[in-house]
């Protein structure tokens, strides 16, 4: 009896002695306030944030002008000396999704980003297919796995923080790009200037084509997303501003038959609507066709740099304006990995410039004969193996 | 109850008929692994070290409670498509009433099990007293839960103390501890499925419903039962999620697509849709399979376009061979 | 209210089957309350685009009655449309000329995947819910597989006329040309559910051993029903490419729609019950619903809801009173 005690005792104390945690340490004092933390109708606005990002269309990009990919607006470079190392690298990438046709480009513009440099031995994903959980387990195992340089992109931020806080723990350099995370624990985190940015240029365009009075139907993919969010809310103060008549917001979780439905049901009610503005491009076209099938004039238009969009808009002169989310700053995380294995200094928000595409430079980004949802400004049209492999 | 036992089947029937499909998951799962493990060493991986077998019984947590919960519903021949969006529904209960705070992890757990089998009460009613398909009666469950979701929260909220995650990232070497709780979870659903009168009255009522009701067997309560039990996984699910996210997430159900995958994994582990046949043990393999197929794709790199394709090639023919078996039994 | 319906009038030749009366109630409510709530219902122009919405739906819930009446269901319409849709655009790619044998390889891609899941149903004895499942998930993966993560290519002008445009009748206006199609589907699947071949698919579901005594093809009607199934979303999938383009989205959640709107015509999911057009009529009244809930600024979370309640309500209101020891099970 007294042995069986002791080896159940020998026994126990060998399966505590093999207990672990893989649970991040905790922040403590980081003070992890960030947007969308909180809930509330204000939730998605902040007007610090609000007014920077207006302020950053402005400011001159440092960096070569012809790759705006490796360019960065008010750098604050941080030192990165500590994560030097010599090649060649296994560089790793956790990604949220390829489940839309922005992250299909972004992530074919990144491929080929890795391709082209020789240093990389080799360049490791997994894609966590839009569930949080499976990235929280993506990031661990490829914390585990000997990356030298861990990039990610998060599904959700609040979510997935605690996960790239405990990958900063293990002592590879992480990056950050499109999403962020609730933690300055990444070396850097990379991302266009933002949505404040997007939605109020689209909605200056558009009070200024259909002024004071003029009407304007707001068309959104789905509430909730922080990005998309942030376009609508500075689009709205906008508007307000200047005097012009929001007919309705609705969304159309991207479906073009959706979004060509909801617009000839106000073209019904409204009789007229002068302006358009699209927190996302991807229906722009078949918005455009609700007023050709109503035998209406088309009407100035906010979209993005989708091709069939640009398409359309250069055969048929269009008044239009595409604010975009470029998708070339897919490459900058891998440029921005080596630089750090390099020792080389780095931006520690690392902001990209957002170029709008408008009647003037309009041709510079629409390639013949890429697919109808290719991004105009995946910075592709440089790279080897273009355009067969964006098609 | 002498009539109730006449309808059952004696538990050494029980065992041996649930036993084959049972046996061949588990030697798929062992062929899957051998498989696995040879085309990951080709590309020069490993497929079972550690990282790998935390990789596999993390993934096959969140799916095996909801799968545990689901094979109940499947063997009385019902089905439960609500679960995905209860999920997230629990974990937000669950997040939002801890608040971070240690003290609220118990009443907050018991307030998320309650609600959630207040919602399987109200899916067991519905189908039982209202007389409506299970298939509709959780579909439309499932609308509304979403309705509310769609119009209440906007990302994440709530926050769940560093004790509650505890429960998500511990481990004992590589094998999580929730894991075990999942395991344990399911050998006692195998218990009582096996052992007690309620178990019986479940196969019973999927094998035919109307033979069980004449025989004496209150199949009413059963089904109301099934339900509960279901939801009540679906809200550990959702508190283990929200462990594992930090907060609660109002789609983490959905996107994980948990409704049609975990009723996928049960039929997958060898349990009949139409009911009465089948169990707990071999869902778990089946949920281990399906985490074991993710896991050996993400190892070599396929696009999850592919994973789509082979996991519905690897259901139907998996339901078919079953089928197939029986076919030859009979 | 609901007896007072048409079937009490004259001696009419058409007798309305089982569970009609009350969604064909509802449909009328709903109208009348869009003549209401909206302006544009006042003349027929508005009911006109009502059914030039609705047709993809409806031509959808056809197929699915086949399939539900016989005892089955078919959940991978819904990635069978998309998939039509994107693999008309990488064929066509703008080519005006090739709209003429895409088309009919779009209906035969349909009629094939119709095939594949009857005959893995009938054959193999796998439940129609998991072979389904298991071809949503085959489709959904393959098409994307196959032109690399999004869609390529474009739709020709000529494709796009059915879903898009249509024809000056006067009176009425412009009428649809999916309207016409909606019309000529609809006394197609009356005429073909009144011939024996109809009869007896609704037989099987409601008792396939005595079909199968009686010396009935009992496998061959299930799998043509999901050859129908499959050619409905093909239709399905050139109208609503027609209507609004090129994407990778058009058939998200159909599935489940589809299924909601056939079982709201008061079709019994197992099979047995429900006419065809109650199917459509379900379709109908639940587009009819979601553009009263648009008119009235119902916000997208509400809308869901009143959708489940309505579905449980609608399957309540036809079950509660049915003779009593009559349970069926789906699968």
């Amino acid at each position: 009896m007294k042995r069986a005690c002791t080896v159940v005792l020998a026994a126990g104390a060998l399966i505590l002695s093999a207990c672990s945690s893989d649970l991040p340490a905790d922040p403590g004092a980081a003070p992890s306030q960030a947007p969308g933390e909180t809930t509330g109708t204000s939730e998605f606005f902040d007007q610090a944030e609000y007014e920077r990002q207006l302020a950053l269309r402005d400011a001159t990009p440092e960096g070569p002008a012809d790759r705006p990919w490796e360019q960065a607006l008010e750098p604050e470079l941080v030192d990165t000396a500590q994560y030097r190392k010599d090649g060649p690298h296994q560089i790793c990438f956790s990604n949220a999704s390829v489940d839309n046709p922005w992250r299909q480009v972004g992530y074919k513009t990144m491929q080929a980003e890795a391709d082209l440099h020789d240093e990389i031995a080799e360049f490791r994903v997994l894609d966590a297919e839009a569930k949080d959980d499976k990235q929280i387990s993506d990031i661990a195992s490829l914390t585990s796995q000997g990356c030298d340089a861990l990039i990610v992109s998060p599904n959700t931020t609040a979510t997935l923080t605690p996960a790239v806080e405990s990958a900063c723990d293990s002592g590879i350099p992480v990056i950050v790009f499109d999403r962020g995370v609730n933690t300055d624990c990444p070396v850097t985190f990379i991302h266009p200037i933002g949505g404040y940015a997007f939605g109020a240029t689209a909605a200056e365009f558009l009070s200024e084509q259909v002024g004071e009075g003029g009407k304007v139907l707001g068309l959104r993919v789905l509430p909730g997303v922080d990005v998309l969010e942030h376009r609508w809310a500075a689009a709205e103060r906008e508007f307000a501003d200047s005097g012009v008549q929001v007919v309705g917001a609705e969304f159309t979780e991207n479906d073009s038959a959706t979004a060509k439905s909801i617009v000839s049901d106000y073209l019904q009610r409204e009789g007229q609507i002068d302006g358009i503005w699209m927190d996302d491009g991807t229906a722009a076209v078949a918005v455009l066709e609700a007023f050709e099938d109503a035998g209406m004039e088309p009407p100035a238009i906010s979209g993005e740099d989708q091709q069939q969009f640009l398409q359309k808009w250069k055969d048929e002169g269009l008044t239009a304006l595409a604010p975009t989310y470029p998708t070339y700053q897919w490459r900058t995380p891998v440029i921005a990995a080596l630089k750090i294995l390099r020792g080389e200094q780095v931006p520690k928000e690392w902001i990209l410039p957002q170029p709008v595409i408008d009647d003037s430079n309009l041709d510079r980004y629409l390639t013949a004969g890429m697919p109808p949802l290719h991004y105009g400004l995946c910075g592709c049209q440089e790279m080897p193996g273009f355009p067969q492999r964006w098609q | 109850m002498a009539t109730g036992t006449a309808v059952a089947p004696r538990p050494a029937q029980r065992l041996s008929r649930v036993l084959q499909p049972t046996v061949v998951v588990y030697l798929a799962l062992v062929l899957l692994l051998v498989a696995g493990s040879i085309l990951v060493g080709v590309r020069g991986g490993v497929l079972l070290d550690q990282g790998g077998i935390l990789n596999i019984l993390t993934r096959s947590t969140a799916l095996g409670l909801v799968a545990i919960g689901q094979t109940m519903v499947i063997l009385t021949g019902k089905l439960d498509l609500s679960v995905a969006y209860l999920i997230g529904l629990c974990s937000l209960i669950g997040a939002e009433t801890m608040a971070g705070d240690p003290g609220m992890i118990v009443p907050a757990v018991l307030l998320t099990l309650a609600c959630a089998a207040g919602v399987g009460l109200v899916n067991g009613l519905v189908i039982t007293k209202l007389k409506v398909n299970a298939f509709i009666a959780t579909l439309g469950t499932a609308l509304i839960i979403r309705g509310y979701l769609e119009s209440a929260y906007s990302g994440p909220a709530g926050e769940v103390p560093r004790a509650f995650q505890h429960l998500g990232y511990a481990r004992i070497g590589p094998i999580p501890v929730s894991a075990l709780l999942m395991v344990a979870l399911a050998a006692l659903a195998w218990w009582y499925l096996m052992r007690t009168k309620g178990g019986y009255h479940v196969y019973a009522v999927g094998g035919d419903e109307e033979v069980a009701r004449f025989s004496g067997i209150r199949t009413d309560r059963t089904i109301i039962k099934v339900h509960v039990l279901c939801a009540v996984a679906a809200g550990l699910a959702g508190l283990f999620l929200a462990s594992r996210l930090g907060s609660g997430a109002p789609w983490v159900g959905v996107d994980a697509g948990y409704d049609l995958e975990s009723i996928a994994a049960v039929v997958l582990g060898g349990t009949l849709l139409a009911g009465g046949r089948g169990g707990v043990a071999g869902t778990i393999g089946g949920v281990l399979i399906l985490a074991t197929l993710d896991t050996i794709f993400d190892d070599l790199g396929v696009t999850p376009f592919f994973k789509d394709v082979v996991r519905g090639a690897v259901l139907i023919v998996a339901v078919a061979l079953y089928a197939r078996r029986r076919g030859a039994l009979r | 209210m609901t007896e007072t319906l048409p079937a009490t009038g004259k001696t009419r030749r058409i007798r309305l089957a089982d569970g009609t009366g009350p969604v064909l109630a509802v449909l009328a409510v709903l109208l009348v309350a869009l003549a209401f709530a909206g302006p544009a219902y006042s003349e027929p122009a508005g009911y006109l685009a009502l059914l030039k919405r609705a047709a993809p739906l409806m031509i959808l819930a056809i197929g699915q009655y086949f399939v539900i009446v016989s005892g089955g269901f078919d959940l991978s319409v819904g990635s069978l449309v998309t998939a039509e849709v994107v693999i008309a655009a990488r064929l066509i790619d703008g080519d005006e000329g090739a709209t003429v044998w895409v088309i009919p390889l779009l209906l035969a891609t349909g009629a094939l995947v119709g095939l594949v899941n009857g005959l893995i149903t009938t054959r193999l004895l796998v439940p129609s819910f998991i072979v389904t499942l298991g071809m949503l998930l085959v489709l959904d993966g393959a098409v994307f597989l196959w032109t690399g993560g999004s869609p390529r290519g474009a739709l020709s002008e000529a494709f796009r006329v059915v879903g898009r445009e249509g024809f000056e009748v006067p009176l009425l206006g412009a009428v649809p040309w999916s309207v016409l199609l909606l019309a000529a589907l609809v006394v197609a699947a009356v005429v073909f559910m009144r011939g024996g071949t109809g009869r007896t698919l609704v037989a099987i579901g409601d008792n396939e051993t005595s079909v199968l005594l009686g010396g009935g093809r009992v496998e061959r009607l299930r799998t043509l029903a999901f050859v129908l199934s499959g050619v409905s979303a093909a239709i399905a999938a050139i109208l609503l490419g027609g209507f609004a383009g090129v994407s990778a989205q058009v058939g998200d959640g159909l599935e489940f729609r589809v299924i909601t709107a056939v079982v709201l015509g008061g079709v019994v999911l197992g099979g047995g019950r429900g006419s065809v057009v109650a199917a459509m009529a379900g379709a109908l009244t639940l587009e009819a619903l979601f553009s009263l809930l648009n008119l009235l600024g119902v916000a997208g979370g509400l809308e869901s809801a009143v959708q489940g309640v309505i579905i449980i309500a609608a399957v309540a209101y036809a079950s509660v009173g049915r003779i009593p020891f009559r349970t069926r099970r789906s699968t």
